[in-house]
Order: structure tokens, then sequence, then C-alpha cells
């Protein structure tokens, strides 16, 4: 039996909430056991989805809300689902490569999306022009109790 | 976040402390490039990491600036005391290309 557990939240989009947003998603894991290296993964991947809200979805507008709903199975597999309703992505393809970024003025590496998908082991980007964007993370934690009875195949 | 700036041998060293993320950039930001305008300030510019704890890409995109705005002036820029976190995002970035890590 792989027990589930979730919690969504409503943030609004404001930059002090990026701590915040990291450590509840950090602290929402730890009955899964993760490596201190897989926590701070995931703070990371977080940090860097929310950041995006903030600084491209919204552009800096502070009445915005920014959806976060995690889950946490026994298995060891943590799901992070980060959404806006922003302004949305014109080319996804292009937005996910290393260095681009629409931002080079303000200083933006260019590296946000990179960083998520190299600290987690999977992440999905799905953008509407004018509606907004949705990216899913999910992170396998090897030392989880019930990680062996996992039939997922990214697991070995 | 914190910024201590003082000489030290060979370098001026930025000592850095708090999480560097969107919330810090725009003060850090700012306190750098004020503390490291002034008179008597050398060649070599050392960003001590080692109290903080936590940092994302707004932070290699602070950097990045910085080092495009020493090397403008001649200065070469070093970095020390990361931890593991901050490691992994500056391989993945290849931020050690342009900024060399050393021990101090």
């Amino acid at each position: 039996m792989n027990r589930v557990n979730k919690f969504n939240m409503r943030l609004s989009a404001l930059s002090e909430n990026e701590s915040f947003a990291r450590s509840c998603v950090a602290a929402f894991c730890l009955p899964l056991n993760p490596t201190l290296d897989e926590i701070n993964d995931v703070k990371t991947a977080v940090s860097e989805a929310v950041t995006n809200c903030i600084v491209h979805a919204y552009q800096g507008a502070e009445d915005k809300y920014i959806d976060m709903s995690v889950t946490a199975e026994e298995c060891g597999r943590l799901t992070v689902v980060i959404s806006d309703n922003g302004c949305g992505i014109d080319d996804v393809e292009q937005a996910l490569q290393p260095f681009y970024t629409t931002k080079a003025d303000d200083e933006r590496s260019g590296m946000g999306f990179t960083i998520m998908s190299t600290f987690m082991d999977e992440m999905l980007v799905t953008s509407e022009k004018g509606k907004g964007t949705q990216v899913s993370m999910t992170k396998f934690i090897r030392g989880a109790r019930n990680a062996d009875s996992r039939t997922d195949s990214s697991t070995d | 976040m914190q910024v201590n700036i003082y000489n030290k041998g060979i370098y001026t060293v930025a000592g850095l402390s708090g999480e560097l993320d969107e919330c810090a950039a725009a003060e850090l930001r700012r306190k750098l490039d004020e503390g490291l305008a002034v008179p008597g300030v050398q060649k070599n510019i050392l960003f001590d990491m080692g109290g903080v704890s936590f940092m994302d890409s707004t932070g290699i995109g602070v950097l990045l600036g910085r080092y495009k705005l020493l090397k403008q002036r001649g200065k070469n820029m070093f970095i020390c005391n990361v931890n593991t976190q901050m490691d992994r995002i500056l391989r993945t970035t290849g931020i050690y290309t342009i900024m060399r890590k050393v021990s101090v």
C-alpha cells in the first residue's frame, strides 16, 4: 500500500514568500527520509519555479497568486506542481534552453529551468499564452521506507 | 543579506551571509556595487560564500553581473567557501570557468 500525503497552498506572488515556499516543501517531505542533498535539490527547484512566477509570469505585479500543490508518496515519489495565471510562455522549448532569458538586462542567468530539470528527476512545463504556466516536478527520494516497492522504472 | 568587505592579503574579500534568492538580490547588488567601488579595493576580489546558506539561479545572475562590472574595471573575481548545494549550482551553470574557486 502506497500511502499518499498532499498539501495545497496559495501564496501571494511576493519574493519574500520564496523562502517560505521552499521551506514548506522541505519540511513536508521529511517523513520520506530524504538526504540533505535531496532536500537541497528540492528547495532549489521550488525556489526557481516560484521566482519564475514572480519575475516572468507576473512581471513583479504584487496582487497575484501562485498555487503550489505537493504530493508525497510513501514509495518516495515527491511531486511539486507550481502554477500561475500569468502571461504564459511564447515558446516553451526555447525557454527550456540553458542561458535563454527574456530579461538579460536584469542580470537573469537563464538557468532556472535547467536547474529545475537537473535537480529534480522529472520536469514538465505546460503553458498557454495569456493564461498561465504550470511546472510539474518529481523527485524520487531514495531512502524512503517503501522505496523498494516502487514499480516505477526511474528508480534504478 | 549581510555583506562584509575588507582587505586580506592579495584579496579584497566580499563576505556574504544569508539566503541569496530573488528577495535578497536587489539589496545585495547595491551593497556590493557600492562597497567595491571605493578606493583601496584591490585587483583581486574574493567572494566568500561561507555564510550563504542557500542560493538559486537569481544568485548566479548577481554573480555574473558583478563579474561583468568588475572585469570592466580590470578586476579579477574569485569565489571560496561554497557549500554542497551552491557548488552544484555553480558547476551546473559553468560559473567556475569565469570565476575560479580558491581555498583560503
